[in-house]
């Protein structure tokens, strides 16, 4: 028997009868990845791409209703088009680069997040997080067709995990009745409360914030522009911030901040939430309620991402603050991170010491999501009367000078975190940019009449800008510098070569390396 | 005046985080006079009387 969590939006995956419900003896497999939210589809989806078979268990057979993240950054849909699934985000996505920020009735200040020329993808597109799945799993669907090992199993739930040194035993519940698997590698990506890490025992810990948000996503017909506006203290919220935002099928995200000491039942009721909602848009806008929902949230992380052979990744390994949209991003790049390395190592490419890197690599990246969206919260909800005090003056010299714009906090939207320090770093040269250094992600750029991200693949990748270079083994990509390459790419340098990593992070880089330079740079790359 | 006009803190998130992190667990009372230890100090640095002049203008004209 498997319970019904929540309602589903789209039924993706029915359960089937699988042939290890029938094996005399547990099956093993080389990944089995507990959960099918968008973290564990982008993880099947790599893993599955680059020849590692998996089998994903999700207890529901498709997408869970209700908006949920809504934002995603720039660097996910790289990554999801690497994963060849992100074009239909982008053709159905919200695409946004302006927000406002508005003090009761006045505007205060705007910004433009991408004035940027010369990227393939936006900042940030607004795009429901079902359609976000349901994208993912339409890729799985095609790589399957073209013999990618994924094998999904729709109402099929943990009751058991037993971690061994080498190998890990699950227990898993079916329609039909439970039944037991092995896997080599486990890779628990199932949400902020982790069945799988409970069961494990592990901690997760970090700070609860006291507020309450009340979440109306709205259908209407609307003149709003497509932009973010936030407000501080507005007539129709007093004392509490509010933030307004579009996505598909017009539908409208309004996220009401409530305090603390509210009662979470009667805030869900059409008749608290409607005129609210009413005294926001104007009297005469028409709107329909689309999904409706109280949240607290809290910054929470595990001490280790990786325990032998369980990995952990999204929200079961670390969980922030809705502000700044880092949760979502956040686990992309977590399954980026991972799904290259844990291929290498199963494809015999890379000493298994590698996989020790996924952790410390992300939780850097964690660390510096959880530390920006503490720091909006904090700014958003001040936690004492002297916090409180500050913010009000922050807000009351903003309208009079642009010197306190940067102290105004609403969100530090997600970007990806630089690996600077990472033991797979190999060497950098520091007359070129600091924002191609060696652990940063690769900046994109028209390239060779495409796009410079479009045309990395999923392998480790020689990038020579200005020169030639031949390495045995790895494929180069030439590369002329036109003004955008060379601000981008060579700084003070003639001319440079990168070696990238399959997720698209530089390994290192020199004005000129031999074939030796390059292939021991590539070692390290790979865990030594 | 461009030092009251425009950004120039470093790290400001940093920096605010670190100013309300020195006022934790601290009464009402000895947080006024940590703020009051600070204007002066911060006003040794800034120097230059008719931008300090400016800013207690600025800072009264903001509050009203």
């Amino acid at each position: 028997m498997v319970d019904v969590r929540y309602e589903t939006a789209f039924t993706l995956y029915p359960y089937q009868r699988s042939a290890d419900q029938d094996a005399a003896k547990p099956v093993r497999h080389p990944v089995v990845i507990v959960g099918g939210g968008p973290v564990g589809m982008g993880m099947a989806l790599d893993l599955g791409q680059k020849g590692v078979p998996c089998v994903v268990l999700d207890d529901h057979d498709g997408v869970g209703v209700g908006s949920r993240a809504i934002c995603f950054a720039k660097r996910t849909l790289e990554i999801c088009d690497r994963l060849g699934a992100g074009d239909p985000m982008v053709d159905l996505g919200v695409v946004w680069n302006v927000g406002k920020v508005f003090r009761e009735e006045r505007q205060i200040f705007d910004f433009n997040l991408l004035p940027e020329e010369g990227h393939k993808r936006p900042a940030f597109i607004n795009l429901q997080q079902p359609y976000f799945e349901k994208f993912l799993v339409e890729g799985i669907r095609e790589a399957q067709a073209k013999g990618a090992p994924i094998d999904i199993r729709g109402k099929n739930a943990v009751l058991n995990v037993d971690s061994h040194t080498e190998y890990v035993t699950l227990e898993v519940d079916s329609p039909d009745g439970p039944y037991t698997i092995e896997a080599d590698y486990l890779i628990a990506c199932d949400g902020a409360r982790s069945p799988v890490r409970s069961m494990l025992g592990h901690d997760f810990t970090g700070r609860v914030f006291e507020d309450n948000f009340l979440i109306c996503d709205v259908k209407m017909k609307a003149e709003f522009p497509t932009e973010r506006w936030f407000w501080f203290d507005p007539p129709f919220n007093p004392g509490q911030s509010v933030l307004l935002h579009k996505q598909p099928d017009d539908v409208w995200r309004i996220d009401f901040q409530l305090g603390w000491d509210i009662d979470r039942k009667a805030v869900v009721q059409p008749e608290y939430y409607m005129p609210k909602v009413q005294a926001m848009l104007g009297e005469d806008v028409e709107f329909e309620p689309e999904w409706v929902s109280v949240y607290t949230f809290q910054c929470m992380s595990m001490d280790q991402y990786r325990h032998g052979p369980v990995f952990f990744a999204g929200d079961s390994a670390h969980q922030v603050s809705p502000f700044g949209a880092r949760g979502c991003n956040g686990g992309m790049q977590d399954v980026d991170n991972l799904a290259w390395k844990l291929a290498a190592v199963y494809h015999g490419e890379a000493d298994a010491r590698l996989l020790d890197t996924y952790h410390e690599e992300r939780k850097h990246g964690a660390e510096e999501n959880i530390l920006n969206s503490s720091r909006t919260t904090d700014f958003m909800t001040p936690k004492t009367p002297i916090a409180k005090l500050f913010r009000e003056s922050v807000l009351d010299l903003v309208e009079h000078t642009d010197a306190m714009r940067p102290l105004v906090n609403s969100g530090r939207l997600s970007v990806p975190c630089v690996y600077d320090g990472s033991s797979l770093n190999g060497p950098d040269d520091a007359r070129m940019p600091a924002r191609t250094r060696v652990g940063a992600t690769l900046v994109d750029a028209p390239a060779n009449g495409g796009w410079l991200m479009d045309q990395m693949g999923n392998d480790f990748k020689v990038l020579a800008v200005n020169c030639d270079m031949q390495v045995q083994g790895i494929e180069t990509l030439r590369l002329d510098a036109d003004p955008m390459v060379s601000e981008r790419y060579l700084g003070g340098a003639q001319q440079a070569v990168y070696l990238i990593r399959p997720d698209q992070i530089i390994a290192a880089r020199w004005e000129s390396a031999s074939s030796a330079d390059v292939i021991a740079a590539l070692q390290v790359a790979k865990g030594g | 005046m461009d030092a009251l006009k425009t950004p120039r803190i470093t790290d400001p998130d940093g920096f605010y985080a670190e100013l309300l992190g020195a006022h934790e667990g601290m009464s009402e009372a000895d947080s006024h006079a940590m703020n009051a230890r600070l204007v002066l100090l911060l006003a040794n640095a800034v120097g230059d009387r008719g931008v300090l002049s400016e800013a207690i203008a600025l800072a009264k004209k903001a509050g009203g």
